[in-house]
């Protein structure tokens, strides 16, 4: 990953917290001392259907705001798969939803990292929160944004939020980058072959 | 310096309105801009502000018409086809001089057209978009930031001119979040107008009016004579005076071969390419017009002296070309790409589009 700058497409459906994750990413950048941009996709959508945004996390200021090729897909359900994975930039990266998104066969020029987003948050005790686990394990791989900064980050996301929703978010940054960092996400050639330094 | 705040480009406008002293707003819901209704509908009642969403975008702009020649800040906003149903109010306002901010967050046209964004309603605001003899200020932010600094000196500006002044944005920048530095409150006064309805300090006996209706024929030629004037040292002021710096951004022009040339979201796109242009030796720069009339002429008559070729980069089948082909006036070709119908050029294929012209074989 780039250590100068990040465009990130997030996509799901309609209230999986595409959109917030996405205000996530910005603010916490943006706190962080980054340059940062958020577009939303929006259509004539129907409840249910799908939703998707672009960010994009710079050190230098950000001329042209909108996210052609990707660095990194978040992808929460199957059809994002479908729409933005050809478009993920060589040696990019597809995250994704492996609670909602069967392992498949993939590009092999990218890299894979599955998240059982929706189990964790389950586990939880909140299926909203699968979209905060992204971020958590998003900030593990980020080199403009940490784990700290989200943490530091998300009070004021969440203005007048009550304490137990402020502590499952928490929670669910946690998981999401414990996830990463035990390494419990790979699989797949490529994966293996970059960490085998191949 | 106040702390930036993560906003989206419609609301970046109602916070700025406000602290521009603006505390009147009507309007009617439309995409891409109804964030900044929705915004001001909860924002205005807790400045002791009026907001209305009014029966129809025709009441709406003649509410506007009522409130500011009562003296007040006033605006309204819409999306394409709402201005459409609002060109007859801005012409009435023009002609009765009165100072008002006007906010298009332009979709894709004509017609009932789109939601996504597009420009395609630069003729409207550049040439009038109502009837008569009249112009309208029309200013063209490209970053969140800019739609904010830009409501406030849009009441400025027109309060200077007693002149409508429209800012010309697209979807792109009304729903997008960027940070933003919220500018200082102005300390506006509202009985400072000594033409208004409004005015407390006029003599016993004394009254104002504000009306566009002069029946006899030598008034009106009289009257729209006066306005040219004014329309003359408007275009004095934004190409030669105060305001020339403020008119234009010029980006790695003065060893230009080709100039890109775009306004709004478009020139942050163009400014990505020409810098793909420089790494493969391609000698691009950039003009992005951040006022659209009075347009500046000025920076192409200058630039038409040194570079070889104009690409003007439009969402929209070919607008503004129109106004850099005049200001180049013939000396260097003036080429057009454009997408439309609410399609965004990505920057490959401008890029494409410049190389075709910089190695025509």
């Amino acid at each position: 990953m780039s250590s100068k700058v990040e465009r990130v497409i997030l996509a799901g459906f309609g209230g999986q917290g595409i959109l917030f994750l996405g205000k996530v990413l910005a603010q916490t950048g943006m706190h962080a001392g980054k340059h940062v941009s958020w577009i939303p996709s929006y259509g004539p959508e129907m409840r249910g259907g799908t939703a998707n945004c672009s960010v994009i996390l710079s050190v230098n200021e950000i001329a042209s705001p909108m996210v052609t090729v990707p660095d990194t897909v978040i992808a929460m359900n199957r059809p994002s798969v479908a729409k933005f994975n050809l478009k993920i930039k060589a040696g990019g990266m597809l995250m994704y939803n492996s609670s909602l998104i069967e392992r498949q066969e993939f590009r092999d020029d990218i890299r894979l990292v599955e998240i059982p987003a929706s189990e964790i948050a389950e586990e939880l005790g909140n299926p909203r929160v699968a979209n905060l686990v992204m971020a958590g394990a998003y900030s593990k791989f980020s080199k403009l944004i940490t784990f700290d900064d989200l943490v530091a980050c998300l009070p004021s996301l969440m203005p007048g939020g009550k304490k137990e929703m402020l502590e499952i978010n928490l929670a669910a940054f946690k998981k999401g980058f414990d996830f990463v960092e035990e390494k419990k996400y790979m699989f797949g050639r490529y994966v293996y072959s970059v960490f085998k330094g191949i | 310096m106040a702390e930036k705040v993560l906003m989206k480009g419609n609301e970046a406008i109602g916070e700025a309105a406000v602290l521009a002293g603006c505390r009147y707003y009507f309007g009617y819901p439309i995409t891409p801009q109804s964030e900044l209704p929705a915004y001001l509908a909860k924002r205005l009642p807790e400045v002791d502000g009026v907001f209305v969403q009014a029966e129809s975008e025709v009441a709406a702009i003649n509410m506007v018409y009522g409130a500011g020649s009562a003296g007040a800040r006033v605006m309204t906003s819409s999306s394409s086809p709402g201005m459409s149903l609002k060109q007859e109010g801005v012409s009435y306002i023009a002609g009765a001089e009165i100072p008002c901010l006007l906010v298009n967050v332009v979709r894709g046209g004509p017609g009932l057209g789109n939601i996504a964004p597009a420009q395609s309603d630069y003729w409207q605001a550049t040439r009038g978009g109502g009837h008569g003899d009249y112009r309208t200020l029309v200013l063209a932010p490209n970053s969140v930031q800019e739609m904010a600094d830009m409501t406030i000196a849009g009441f400025e500006f027109a309060d200077r001119f007693r002149n409508p002044v429209l800012l010309l944005s697209d979807g792109v920048l009304g729903q997008m979040m960027e940070p933003v530095t919220l500018p200082d409150p102005v300390d506006y006064e509202v009985n400072s107008k000594k033409w208004a309805l409004g005015y407390n300090g006029k003599d016993k006996g004394e009254r104002n009016l504000c009306s566009s209706i002069f029946l006899d024929v030598d008034e009106l030629e009289e009257h729209n004579w006066h306005l040219y004037q004014k329309y003359q040292v408007m275009t004095d002021l934004f190409s030669t005076g105060e305001y020339k710096d403020f008119a234009v951004e010029e980006h790695l022009c003065e060893d230009a071969e080709i100039i890109l040339v775009g306004y709004g979201i478009i020139s942050r796109i163009l400014k990505t390419v020409v810098e793909k242009c420089r790494k493969r030796g391609i000698k691009a720069g950039m003009v992005r017009p951040k006022v659209l009339w009075p347009y500046p002429t000025h920076v192409f008559e200058r630039l038409a002296k040194t570079a070889s070729q104009f690409l003007v980069v439009e969402m929209s089948c070919g607008q503004m070309v129109e106004d850099v082909k005049l200001s180049v006036n013939g000396k260097k070709p003036v080429y057009f790409f454009g997408r439309t119908g609410g399609t965004i050029p990505s920057d490959f294929e401008i890029l494409n589009e410049v190389d075709k012209l910089v190695r025509p074989d």
